[in-house]
């Protein structure tokens, strides 16, 4: 016989662990994202181009985010080499899907899923040729080695010129064509800004169910077991070197993903980006957003991308706060001041990040107006 | 021949540099077992605040006083910022320490300006005959300061009450703390340190060509070098530092005529090749301690 799976009037007793790890368990959960897509679908007719582009910048960077968390917030294994597989994704797009130019190399498919893919599971092949580094290694040995990895990518990409263009110059990102519709261009119905909003929206969406729906399974149990204490974990029958490659190559797929559309916004990207700074952006989206959480990075990475243009704003505000390059306090600094003073505010404040606060909201209002 | 004594002296000089920088990483990580990224940050403070000092109080004594300086900046930073994470993940400490290096980077950047600063150094490009060879003064003197600083700070730790402690904390914490030793202060102490080597290590990078806004890369090589020799050991860094310094100068003279397919500039990241290299051989680098565990 089938056990009821609920009881009328209680909504959150759960009677299965498969009920209690559900995709969208509680009533409150469904009604918030289901809420907040229709907002982040309405969002592209209310709001101007420019906005809509800096959100769809931040959606791709979400989708590293993801990436970077399943590697280091659930797996444990911390990476500072995020950086460079973002760019082996944004290179395989764009020399896949540009056109092959006297000066660039390009096969001309344009086809996005096709280099999509490709471009998430070259990332992603890198990422099993890295593992067998990092099961030898542990904790900060690992995150010194990676760093090592964003040098060494760096000083290839800035050789390798037919490629990438070369330092300084750069080659066009690649070309989003979906069905024969080029989402770079405006037609008729939408312009570009609104197309690329919705792509990579529907994107996010998709590696973000993926993401939840890997870290809630045996999989992700395992992951988390490896962070915890892996000697622990391998005691209990875990495979240490199969997970710690797992987690590695399904990082490295959605960073490669995120690189080959990180770039598609702007149009242009340059072998220079892919710094040791956009790694720490990374790992800064990952803890300001919470560690460990698949929405938390979403928040994290959206904070850290609209975090430039909030400080631009604050001229105005702040009178005091020069908008150029002269002054005392300009807003270059003042920027990149911030991102140093959120890291340190988050970790020793609130480490469980954007999300934690979240948490605290969510169960304040849960049991208001008594405290507990 | 005299070529290759020439790339060797470079190579020793910016080794030492390395050296320096190295021994500080691995005090703060012997200490705390935290990697401190903040190093960057105090080595370019240091070379900057040379660069202000030096006209007032000659060159020797911008040195000592940017060293102190810079010291307790690092104490600082470790009292109110580092110090509230005691105990928590050493990762989310090595990040914090990113941040440390963000801000203090910004705000010393501001003090450069656009243009490159000079540390008025005593030396500048002058060269000197050693061994038949014609070699830049300012390498020699930063292999000798480098000896003469690590000898003292082998001493130290050797031969003092306050190195002892240090070494004892080390070894282990609690039973430190039971035997009275401060262990805060132990901390404090090591960033200090950290901070006043970093302080010098600067101003050996900026003699010659200067301070500018991209001088803070140079302290990231120590990386490698503190991976390669290990990270719980003083030696190690020292040995490490050398290493990647005369890898590079090596890479950088020779590997044009004999591996050009590696790309211009391949000296620059050769450390990090080696690094790899060493690490898939030694998981625990050259000297360091490999790890018992027990659940």
């Amino acid at each position: 016989m089938k056990r009821p799976t609920t009881i009328k009037g209680r909504p959150e007793l759960y009677t299965s662990y498969k009920q209690d790890m559900g995709f969208l368990n509680t009533r409150p959960k469904r009604a918030w994202s289901g809420g907040l897509v229709v907002v982040a679908l309405v969002l592209p007719f209310m709001i101007t181009d420019d906005l809509l582009q800096l959100l769809a910048t931040g959606f791709v960077a979400a989708i590293g985010a993801i990436g970077l968390n399943i590697v280091t917030g659930y797996a444990g294994q911390v990476s500072l080499g995020h950086a460079f597989f973002l760019a082996i994704g944004a290179y395989t797009g764009a020399a896949l899907s540009g056109p092959e130019t006297g000066r660039v190399i390009g096969f001309g498919i344009t086809s996005l899923p096709i280099w999509l893919l490709a471009s998430g599971l070259v990332a992603a092949l890198f990422g099993v040729l890295v593992a067998p580094v990092a099961v030898r290694l542990r904790g900060l040995y690992l995150a010194i080695v990676t760093l090592g990895l964003v040098f060494l990518g760096e000083h290839v990409f800035r050789e390798w010129t037919s490629l990438t263009g070369g330092p300084g110059v750069g080659r066009p990102a690649a070309v989003p064509e979906l069905f024969g519709v080029r989402l770079d261009q405006d037609n008729g119905m939408f312009t570009a800004a609104q197309q690329l909003y919705l792509l990579m929206f529907v994107l996010l969406v998709i590696f973000g169910v993926l993401a939840r729906n890997l870290v809630r399974s045996r999989v992700g149990r395992a992951f988390a077991a490896v962070r915890d204490r892996d000697l622990a974990a391998s005691v209990i029958g875990v495979d240490l070197t199969k997970y710690k490659v797992l987690a590695f190559a399904v990082s490295s797929f959605y960073a490669g993903v995120a690189g080959a559309l990180l770039f598609v916004v702007n149009g242009f990207f340059d072998p220079g980006s892919f710094n040791l700074l956009l790694s720490v952006q990374y790992i800064a989206m990952v803890l300001i957003g919470g560690a460990g959480t698949i929405s938390g990075a979403i928040m994290g990475a959206l904070f850290i991308t609209l975090l430039p243009r909030i400080t631009r704003e604050l001229p105005t505000v702040l009178p005091f706060i020069s908008g150029d390059a002269t002054g005392v306090i300009t807003v270059f600094q003042l920027e990149a001041v911030l991102y140093g003073v959120l890291i340190i505010v988050f970790l020793i404040v609130e480490p469980r990040g954007l999300f934690g606060i979240w948490v605290r909201v969510r169960n304040y209002w849960r049991t208001w107006p008594f405290s507990y | 021949m005299d070529e290759f004594l020439q790339s060797l002296i470079r190579g020793l000089g910016t080794g030492s540099i390395y050296s320096l920088l190295a021994l500080g990483f691995v005090i703060i990580y012997k200490s705390t077992q935290v990697i401190s990224f903040a190093q960057p940050a105090f080595m370019l403070a240091g070379a900057v605040l040379v660069s202000y000092l030096s006209p007032a109080v000659s060159f020797v004594g911008a040195v000592l006083v940017a060293a102190v300086v810079i010291a307790v900046l690092a104490l600082g930073v470790e009292r109110t910022v580092l110090r509230p994470m005691v105990g928590k993940p050493v990762f989310v400490v090595a990040i914090i320490t990113i941040g440390v290096d963000v801000v203090v980077r910004v705000v010393t950047n501001a003090f450069i300006g656009l243009d490159v600063r000079q540390v008025g150094d005593p030396w500048g490009l002058n060269t000197v005959n050693f061994l038949g060879a014609e070699v830049q003064q300012r390498y020699l003197v930063m292999i000798a300061t480098t000896a003469v600083v690590t000898v003292a700070l082998f001493a130290f730790f050797r031969y003092s009450r306050i190195g002892l402690a240090m070494r004892a904390v080390a070894y282990d914490q609690e039973v430190a703390l039971a035997q009275g030793i401060s262990v805060g202060s132990v901390f404090a102490l090591s960033w200090a340190l950290a901070g006043g080597l970093a302080a010098l290590a600067g101003v050996f990078v900026a003699t010659g060509a200067g301070v500018d806004q991209q001088l803070w890369i140079v302290a990231l090589k120590a990386l490698p070098a503190i991976i390669l020799g290990g990270l719980e050991s003083l030696g190690g860094a020292v040995v490490g530092g050398l290493a990647v310094g005369v890898v590079e100068s090596l890479f950088g003279t020779y590997q044009g005529d004999f591996a050009p397919w590696l790309g211009s500039n391949f000296g620059l990241v050769a450390p990090y090749a080696l690094m790899l290299l060493v690490l898939l051989v030694r998981p625990y680098g050259l000297f360091g301690k490999k790890e018992v565990e027990r659940l």
